[in-house]
């Protein structure tokens, strides 16, 4: 007869599952590739997203030098398309994205009271597939030409055949299959986030408790969710065309180029709002810290985000006033294109009324946040222009609209990323960055930022257009775009001063207080950095900026009262000796990373029809998959 | 410390005042050397509606804008909290009247913007007809401009120079069988996407005599940027005349000429064209040379016509622009056994033979 002792122990009983052992260690440099931990995969994402943003800005930098003066001579027409089209690839999905991904990653289950996401190998997957589809298309330009389609690869200029040479080398197929690629790691981190919001969140957390941040990124996950498949559709379809002598695009069969523009676009603006709501999230969050004030509106700024959400999917024509899809479609297009102004105006709005009256700490992330609202307030404003149709056809692939999605996503998205870095650095690492050099880092970007695209503005309406490597002397667009080609470098200086601020906080930062900005929300509950289970108890939720509340209320008239320290609010040492015992955490897996593997080897296979390559990169992944399903979630240490 | 900070602050402050400043100072002074590209100086009916329609809410947008900018740095400033100091601010949540009022307040201004936007939309959209209109068909390469003029009377080809008459309407039919692009001259019309397999029609306008300048605005591979075109609009008289020009063909001896002594051993002829009337035409691939040497710029609008120019172009066109590997491009002559004496002489038939009055270059005198 057996005992219960025998059964547990028979379950407890390490089964070799795989020709491997499975990785233990949550330590030391190996971990890193077989870590699950949503807090290390964050870090990952975020400095693999930061390098490739220092790529992308050096890749701006050339440009800027190219065009500073007319006749430009610095870069050849071939090597300069190459580069605007890396520029804006890498910027949307190996910048903007990630990171993105990274703040998500890090803080979404934090603030949810999670001790992780919902599938924690789901999310290794994701970030090894972003990192590899990186490389992958970034390795074309030493193996035949980078992609010089520009990042939206209008067909028939990237589905032609190589073979009449519309573009010069491989690029675009390293393009259309770079992008599958990494479109698989988002969907797949988008699932994993929507999964986590809905079902993981602390008991008493409900739906309008939850942290503008966690909505924001829930709505975000959604869109990610249904933008990427329709990409993926035109970017088969353009390698199809462009390999196996299909005919999607190619009119002269009877093919037809603006449906790549339509499949481009339902992906391309949800797109916009992938990358902006992310920036939206974060400065939402330290406003109110840095007001010592709740959000003006929480419900409200809820809603605009989601309604953006909406409206995001009926806008993508606007991308084609120019294409002559008619008086009818492209009237409903502007009107809808106003109407989605409107949640975002309220948005921005609510964020005033949330400093107005408080107690406002310029500190450096909140300089950031400020930054944000002014900028991307701009950029709004020039958007609401382009929904003028007859306007935007003077507008459009001119600099006007380049200076416009800058704001948005520079002085929007990038500002509200710093501002998000310096506030939550303490969290991550447990040191503060500089505040001297944080301010200098704002100061020098406002700076550069508007000196580099405020002129655009100007450079597009009088005639200057995009993705264009060299204009004629006598133009008069030579000042402002030497201004402009100033300014540029005004960034980058600002970009090393954080990077030197980094270094210098590694080197001899102090360390964090434990809750240094008095913050609202619960992923500052627990130690900085947090422990790799985040919470040794999950947290029971009351209210809305749960923290807050453990630490003050209100008197009748509605002003701040602090309330005495209690046992609620204390956040626990930095290295707990009890340290618990009884926390099952997910473990570490290599299977994620095996799979991720063969997707770059499949899509050389693909890139240059070696079928035998292609073969090793499905048997590859094949083999992740089956090793992955086979092996249980968590494994019991002994 | 304190008041090192704050210095810091009030000398970033200005050094961003002084940024903008200088911008809109130095925007002013190129506008003042207007380029003949500038969507803010319309020279035509439809670009003038566009300013028009626009300019009322580029200032309501910079006013909404300046307001924003002014409240972001005034709740920065008033409510910023000093050093020691304990504030306990009353905790808004929010409120309902305020939130309602900036929901419906853009809702109204989008409402007023809207209706004039529609109704120029639609304006824009009507495609005049009668015997006062011009018609010209359109065909983008990669990369320049081909124009056939198909009204009665007409019928020839030209490229990258477009002779209009000013005060009348001019049809665009615009086709391309390559790539996308998109046909813009900023100062009299927005732009339009000419896209394999959907013809599009764009009408151009001129108000004034002059020439108004544009290039090729959607991004269309290597020389997107050497893209470019030109519209000339003169008096009815000077554009009759330039209509006889071009209508009138070459000599049949120069003809003769240029098939048995230049197409013959380089194959010009498998690309272009000498003859220039619709019936005759056959190869359409590069520009129509009939009378080349009565434009002023040639390549895409790119090089002014002069015979050194002409030359260079002819002994290593790819040498001048980038064009890559792209199929049926004009070769580099210099590596099939062209000299630089041959390329000068073919370049001389194009200035001086095709020109209908030689004299005009200084070269062919």
């Amino acid at each position: 007869m057996t005992t219960v002792e025998d059964a547990s122990a028979l379950l407890h009983e390490p089964v070799k599952r795989s020709i491997l052992d499975r990785p233990r260690s949550t330590t030391g440099p190996w971990s890193w590739f077989t870590t699950v931990d949503h807090k290390k995969i964050a870090i990952m994402y975020g400095t693999t997203a930061m390098f490739f943003f220092l790529v992308g800005g050096v890749e701006a930098l050339m440009i800027r030098l190219q065009l500073a003066q007319p006749n430009g001579t610095i870069l050849s027409a071939a090597r300069y398309n190459e580069f605007f089209t890396m520029h804006g690839t890498t910027m949307v999905f190996l910048m903007g994205m990630p990171l993105a991904a990274a703040f998500g990653n890090y803080f979404l289950p934090l603030m949810i009271g999670a001790r992780d996401v919902a599938f924690p190998r789901l999310n290794m997957f994701g970030y090894w597939v972003f990192l590899f589809g990186g490389i992958f298309i970034y390795s074309s330009f030493a193996l035949g030409g980078a992609p010089d389609g520009g990042w939206f690869g209008y067909a028939p200029l990237t589905s032609t055949p190589l073979s009449q040479g519309f573009l010069p080398g491989r690029g675009a197929d390293f393009w259309a299959v770079g992008l599958i690629m990494l479109g698989i790691g988002s969907v797949a981190t988008a699932v994993n986030f929507i999964v986590t919001a809905l079902n993981m969140r602390a008991p008493g957390m409900t739906m309008m408790k939850m942290p503008v941040f966690v909505w924001m990124m829930l709505v975000v996950a959604f869109l990610t969710l249904f933008a990427m498949p329709p990409l993926t559709a035109a970017l088969i379809q353009v390698f199809m065309d462009r390999n196996f002598h299909t005919n999607f695009f190619n009119a002269a069969a009877g093919g037809d180029p603006l449906l790549y523009q339509n499949l481009f676009w339902i992906f391309g603006h949800p797109e916009v709002y992938i990358l902006i709501l992310p920036g939206m999230a974060i400065v939402s969050e330290i406003l109110p810290v840095f007001s010592r004030k709740p959000l003006f509106g929480y419900s409200v700024v809820v809603f605009s985000g989601i309604a953006i959400g909406f409206l995001g999917w009926g806008v993508w024509a606007h991308h084609m006033f120019a294409t002559g899809i008619g008086p009818v479609a492209t009237s409903a297009f502007s009107l809808s294109t106003m109407l989605i102004g409107i949640p975002t105006g309220v948005k921005i709005f609510n964020w005033l009324a949330t400093v107005w009256g408080g107690s406002v700490r310029l500190r450096t992330p909140m300089l950031f946040a400020l930054g944000f609202i002014a900028q991307f307030t701009i950029g709004g404003l020039s958007g609401v222009l382009h929904s003028i149709v007859p306007a935007d056809t003077q507008q459009t692939d001119t600099y006007f609209v380049v200076a416009h999605f800058h704001y948005v996503l520079f002085g929007g998205l990038v500002f509200a990323i710093f501002g998000g870095i310096y506030y939550w650095y303490p969290k991550i690492f447990g040191k503060m960055l500089n505040e001297s050099l944080g301010k200098l880092n704002f100061w020098l970007m406002v700076i550069g930022f508007n000196l580099t695209f405020f002129p655009m503005h100007f450079l597009g309406m009088q005639g200057e257009p995009r993705r264009t490597y060299t204009y004629p002397s006598g133009m008069g667009w030579g000042t402002l775009n030497l201004m402009a080609t100033i300014g540029a470098f005004v960034i980058a200086l600002s970009v090393l001063v954080f990077l030197v601020n980094v270094i210098f906080t590694r080197q001899r930062g102090e360390l964090a207080p434990e809750d240094p900005w008095d913050a609202r929300t619960l992923e500052w509950l627990t130690s900085s950095p947090p422990p790799e289970y985040n919470f040794a108890e999950i947290p029971i939720v009351t209210s809305r900026d749960e923290f807050w509340h453990r630490k003050y209320t209100e008197d009748d008239e509605g002003r701040l009262v602090k309330l005495p320290p209690s046992p609620e609010a204390e956040i626990p040492a930095r290295r707990d000796p009890h340290e618990p015992h009884n926390i099952h955490m997910p473990s570490p897996s290599y299977w994620p990373f095996v799979l991720a593997l063969g997707l770059p080897i499949m899509g050389y296979g693909f890139v240059f029809k070696l079928w035998w390559l292609l073969a090793i990169g499905a048997l590859v992944t094949f083999f992740g998959i089956n090793a992955w399903t086979t092996e249980p979630a968590s494994e019991e240490t002994h | 410390m304190l008041d090192r900070m704050q210095r810091l602050r009030r000398g970033a402050i200005t050094a961003v005042g002084t940024a903008a400043a200088v911008v809109v100072l130095a925007s002013c002074g190129s506008a003042a050397s207007h380029n003949r590209q500038d969507a803010l100086h319309p020279e035509g009916p439809a670009a003038h509606k566009i300013l028009n329609l626009m300019t009322p809410f580029f200032w309501v947008a910079v006013v909404i804008g300046a307001g924003v900018l002014f409240m972001t740095i005034f709740v920065a400033v008033r409510f910023r909290e000093r050093p020691g100091e304990d504030r306990n601010p009353v905790q808004t949540h929010g409120n309902v009247v305020l939130e309602v009022s900036w929901t419906i307040i853009p809702f109204l201004i989008l409402a007023v913007m809207a209706v004039p936007t529609v109704a120029t939309i639609f304006n824009l959209a009507k495609i005049p007809k009668g015997p006062n209109v011009i018609h010209v068909d359109v065909a983008a390469r990669q990369w320049f401009w081909q124009y056939e003029y198909t009204d009665k009377g007409t019928g020839f080809y030209t490229a990258n120079e477009m002779h209009i008459p000013v005060n009348r309407p001019v049809v665009l039919s615009l086709t391309s069988n390559n790539v996308d692009h998109s046909f813009w001259v900023p100062e009299l019309a927005g732009k339009k996407d000419v896209i394999p397999g959907h013809p599009n029609t764009l009408t151009i306008e001129a108000s004034k005599v002059g020439t108004y300048t544009g290039q090729c605005a959607e991004y269309c591979g290597l020389s997107h940027a050497n893209m470019r075109l030109r519209v000339i609009a003169e008096s009815e008289s000077d554009y009759d005349a330039w209509v006889a020009q071009q209508k009138t063909p070459l000599s049949d001896a120069k003809v003769a000429q240029f098939t048995n002594t230049i197409s013959s051993k380089w194959g010009c002829l498998s690309c272009h064209s000498v003859t220039n009337l619709d019936k005759t035409v056959t190869a359409t691939i590069g520009p129509n040379l009939t009378h080349v040497g009565d434009r002023e710029a040639f390549a895409g609008d790119i090089y002014p016509m002069t015979l050194d120019n002409l030359t260079k172009w002819v002994y290593d066109a790819p040498g001048q622009k980038p064009a890559g590997p792209l199929k049926g491009w004009m070769p580099n002559f210099s590596k099939t056994g062209m000299t630089m004496t041959q390329a000068q002489q073919i370049a001389r038939f194009l200035l001086c033979d095709t020109a209908t009055d030689p004299n005009s270059h200084p070269e062919c005198r």
